[in-house]
């Protein structure tokens, strides 16, 4: 399976014909402008619980996605139907829905043209996403735990885009992603592992197979900890959990626009230890070098050495705020503002071991979950730690502890002087709300409130 | 569109399954976003394909096409699911089996007077537009945001058994609120319910849930709150107001007892549940207040549908009865392995995610008297109304929720608005707490319409009657 996507620019760029004509049919004089989006996505799902697979699961979809504007009213529609009387339909439909509109004050106008980087992370293997391919990971990863009860997926991910505009901006590319993710169990405990990368062929079914049933068995024997502030060394699953809620309700530009962000511009809001870029250039990064609205996906320095520099504005925040995107766009970011698609924080110089070697009691934290927010603006959030919470004491992990429930401010968590060391082990991590966004290490911070035990 | 699924099934029991069904779906959905007085989005949506899941020793086999205009599509996929599932051989387990449900050939309507999509859009954008500029209009609210949402869903069920379902369900919804900006913090308010509440019913949900004529309240109330108290802390009374409770209900119940994480098939992600089937008619999981049902028939309720996407007619479970767990959430096979009677529970997100088992309209059945009965027979407590925040354990043991807005009542009275106010608790005993319950007046089917489950992520429409409700001696105000 190749990149082309030629069959999908045929498409936007009919899409984008049709509209100009159907929109000067029907109102003379009338300025209709619009972006449309052909997307493919082919998506294979290998499910395994009980340490066999149970849901094996395949997708290949076609849509195509109008957003217009006439007169500087808009509307959107998107659609999996995609022939020629389908596309009539779809069209006649959005223009007449934009003309019932009032004026969109927002409106940035047809993505202009702009030069996309030539990047390409496609993986003809990985977009085949062949189930045998996928069962055999996970049968490497069954295998690993003997004797342990194993649960997770593999996945592989191709998506195939083109993007058109009546403003003369196009844009074209395809990307792939494969995760394996899992866990393996002993009657009292679970360990999880991770693992994601643009190319199936990269992940090592056993090696994360075996990380996970050794987590699992180092927890197996656990005790209850009374609830408390504690130093913490969270692993770089955790930390990818944390970076996500500073990229959506933080860095966000729309948020900030709103008064809800806690981003100070200039201010030294995070420890000086702290670098996170949106990286689209890292070599490792997952995705498309445009946006949802075809801008190009430019590297942006959110917080330098804890100093916070600059915020993800999709073409919507930056007609706002007088800026310029950063190719922050998402489908619905009319309403959910613009994100940082490629979380990136920068690596330090320590091993785990070594922060690990430096608490003299505390714990270290493989996951979170369940987090939500409590309050916005203060980063308060809420969850549990999961799959492998162990206790650190005078430099060494003693044991295992059950779950425990935070309640704790990011923002405070990661504030100046509270980052005692940064890992060198940065990869894509896997927080809780999917693979492939944020690539980060392990940290270890002064404190992290933790609020009660799972078990009460 | 049966001819479409049949020509699917047919592939897939020729490359060699034992079970298949196919679902064509043509999906249909309007969302209207307001924020501020101006309209943020107007976005519709058609999502259509067939779906086929084909049954091949211990695993399931799926796949899924838009493609609804070649003839070769449907074999196509059809042949795929098979494939699929054949490939799972290289990690087997035990031989998985359907419970036996009626092969019916029938079809399903919402009942709903008034269909969303032929409303006009000038009178739907109205809506939403004068409601957040009522709302911004009250000095000190930073955001107002309003939504309308419709779904329009039209499926085509065929099995190899020999089902033939054809349902048209129709899902209204709508929501609003306001954001008052502090130096440090944001409140909110709401109204129906945080993230809108949808109902299976026409636009006359809309009409009636009037986001208008509340939205000077809702505005009032959000910057009342930023200088408000904070929520006291300490062990004492609780009263929820019913939309809390419907999802303290939908996570520390409606997923617990789901038959699949109970069997461990939602581990590595999901979680498991507290709950293990032995204990099964035994285990005793709230006051004998407590009644729980699992009702897919309900009018207006937002799971309430006529059959389920296996094709089991739609039904009322007890899962807790007067305090005693009874039941389940399963569908054909969960239940055939678990030895139990299906339970019409298993829904797919669209045509192209694999059906699974889904909450119907999972409520609590209602007491008696009123809410203001129980606060007047309150001595000191903390009535808590629209959720902000939940987070729960991966097995369904461990909560915490985060109310929008908070009343402290002493001797029966609510004596000072609180803010930020937060509950914490397990759930077996949370649930014995339970020594209030309102009557049927107040007992409200609330929709919640953003429940995550599976891989890939299914997004699923969940419901939950409750009304308003009393626990003693809960943990009130955590902080961090």
């Amino acid at each position: 399976m190749d990149a082309d996507t030629s069959d999908l620019q045929r498409l936007a760029d009919d899409a984008i014909d049709l509209i100009q004509q159907r929109g000067a049919a029907q109102a003379q004089g009338s300025a209709v402008e619009a972006n449309v989006r052909a997307t493919r996505t082919r998506l294979g799902v290998t499910r395994f619980a009980n340490s066999f697979v149970h849901q094996h699961v395949g997708e290949d979809t076609t849509a195509l996605e109008l957003l217009v504007a006439v007169d500087g009213r808009t509307a959107s529609t998107a659609t999996t139907r995609t022939t020629p009387e389908a596309l009539r339909e779809a069209v006649d439909a959005v223009l007449d829905a934009a003309r019932q509109q009032p004026p969109d004050p927002h409106w940035p106008g047809a993505t202009p043209p702009a030069s996309i980087p030539d990047e390409v992370r496609f993986d003809g293997a990985t977009a085949e996403g062949d189930p045998a391919t996928r069962a055999e990971h996970v049968r490497a990863f069954v295998n690993a735990g003997e004797g342990l009860d194993a649960a997770g997926y593999v996945d592989t991910d191709a998506s195939w885009t083109a993007f058109a505009s009546t403003a003369g901006q196009r844009a074209a590319g395809a990307s792939t992603r494969a995760t394996v993710d899992g866990i393996h169990q002993t009657p009292t405990s679970a360990g999880s592992a991770h693992q994601t990368s643009s190319r199936l062929a990269d992940l090592d079914g056993a090696a994360a197979g075996d990380r996970a049933a050794q987590r699992a068995r180092d927890a197996a024997e656990f005790t209850d900890l009374d609830p408390g502030t504690l130093e913490v060394v969270l692993g770089p699953e955790a930390v990818a959990t944390l970076l996500t809620f500073f990229a959506v309700y933080g860095f966000n530009a729309k948020m900030h626009l709103e008064g809800a962000s806690f981003v100070e511009l200039g201010a030294a809001q995070l420890d000086p230890a702290i670098t996170i870029l949106d990286d689209p250039e890292d070599p490792r990064a997952i995705g498309l070098p445009f946006d949802a609205e075809g801008s190009p996906r430019r590297p942006v320095t959110l917080v330098e050495q804890g100093v916070s520099r600059a915020l993800a504005h999709d073409r919507r925040t930056a007609h706002r705020a007088g800026a310029t995107t950063t190719g922050g766009a998402v489908p619905g970011g009319e309403s959910l503002g613009a994100v940082p698609l490629n979380v990136r924080l920068l690596p330090g110089q320590r091993t785990p071991e070594e922060m690990v070697a430096s608490v003299e009691r505390g714990l270290l934290v493989t996951e979170l979950n369940y987090v939500r927010v409590l309050e916005p603006k203060a980063q308060r959030a809420t969850g549990l730690t999961r799959n492998g919470t162990f206790l650190i004491e005078d430099g060494e992990v003693t044991g295992a502890v059950s779950n425990l429930r935070f309640t704790e401010s990011f923002l405070d968590a990661l504030a100046p002087g509270r980052v005692l060391g940064v890992g060198a082990d940065d990869r894509l991590a896997d927080g809780e709300f999917g693979p492939g966004m944020v690539t980060c290490p392990s940290l270890h911070l002064a404190g992290f409130t933790f609020t009660g035990g799972a078990r009460g | 569109m049966f001819e479409h699924a049949a020509r699917a099934v047919e592939a897939a029991l020729a490359a060699g399954a034992t079970y298949a069904d196919a679902r064509v779906v043509i999906g249909r959905s309007e969302h209207l976003d307001a924020q501020d007085g101006e309209l943020q989005s107007a976005r519709t949506n058609v999502d259509a394909g067939v779906g086929v899941r084909a049954l091949v020793g211990s695993s399931w086999g799926f796949a899924a096409t838009s493609d609804l205009d070649a003839d070769a599509a449907a074999a196509r996929v059809g042949a795929e699911a098979t494939a699929t599932a054949k490939a799972s051989a290289r990690v087997p387990g035990a031989g998985l089996a359907l419970a036996d449900v009626p092969v019916v050939e029938d079809s399903y309507e919402t009942p709903h007077h008034e269909s969303p999509f032929a409303v006009p859009l000038e009178e739907k954008v109205a809506v939403v537009t004068q409601a957040t500029a009522t709302m911004s209009a009250v000095p000190g609210v930073a955001v107002s945001t309003a939504q309308l949402m419709f779904w329009d869903i039209e499926k085509w069920f065929v099995s190899s058994q020999g089902h033939r379902i054809h349902q048209h369900l129709v899902e209204s919804g709508c929501g609003m609120d306001a954001t008052a900006v502090g130096e440090h913090e944001t409140q909110r308010r709401s109204h129906p319910q945080s993230f809108g509440h949808v109902e299976t019913a026409g636009y006359e949900m809309v009409r009636e849930h009037d986001l208008p004529g509340n939205a000077q309240r809702v505005a009032e109330e959000a910057v009342q709150l930023l200088s408000a108290d904070p929520c006291p802390a300490g062990e004492m009374d609780l009263i929820l107001e019913s939309s809390q409770l419907a999802l303290q209900i939908h996570e520390s119940v409606g997923h617990a007892v789901e038959l699949d994480r109970i069997l461990g098939w939602e581990a590595a992600f999901a979680g498991t549940s507290f709950l293990d089937l032995s204990q099964l008619g035994s285990l005793r999981y709230g006051s004998e207040l407590m009644s729980i049902t699992a009702d897919a028939t309900i009018p207006r309720a937002l799971s309430t549908f006529g059959y389920d996407d296996e094709g089991t007619p739609a039904q009322r479970v007890d899962i807790v009865r007067d305090g005693l767990w009874v039941g389940v959430l399963s569908g054909r096979d969960s239940a055939h392995l678990a030895g139990l009677e299906p339970g019409g529970m298993v829904r797919g997100d669209g045509f192209n995610r694999m059906p699974m088992v889904r909450m119907t309209n999972v409520g609590l059945e209602p007491g008696e008297g009123s809410l203001e009965e129980i606060v007047a027979d309150t001595k000191h407590g903390v009535e808590m109304r629209t959720n902000r925040s939940w987070s729960i354990d991966d097995k369904r043991l461990n909560f915490q929720f985060g109310c929008e807005l908070g009343w402290e009542i002493r001797d029966g009275k609510r004596t000072r608005m609180v803010r930020n106010p937060t509950y914490t608790g397990l759930t077996p005993q949370f649930w014995a707490s339970l020594d209030r319950l309102a009557g049927r007046d107040e007992w409200k089917p609330w929709g919640v319409p953003n429940c995550g489950k599976g891989q890939p992520m299914q997004v699923g429409h969940t419901g939950h009657p409750a009304s308003p409700a009393r626990f003693r001696g809960v943990r009130i105000g955590v902080s961090g």
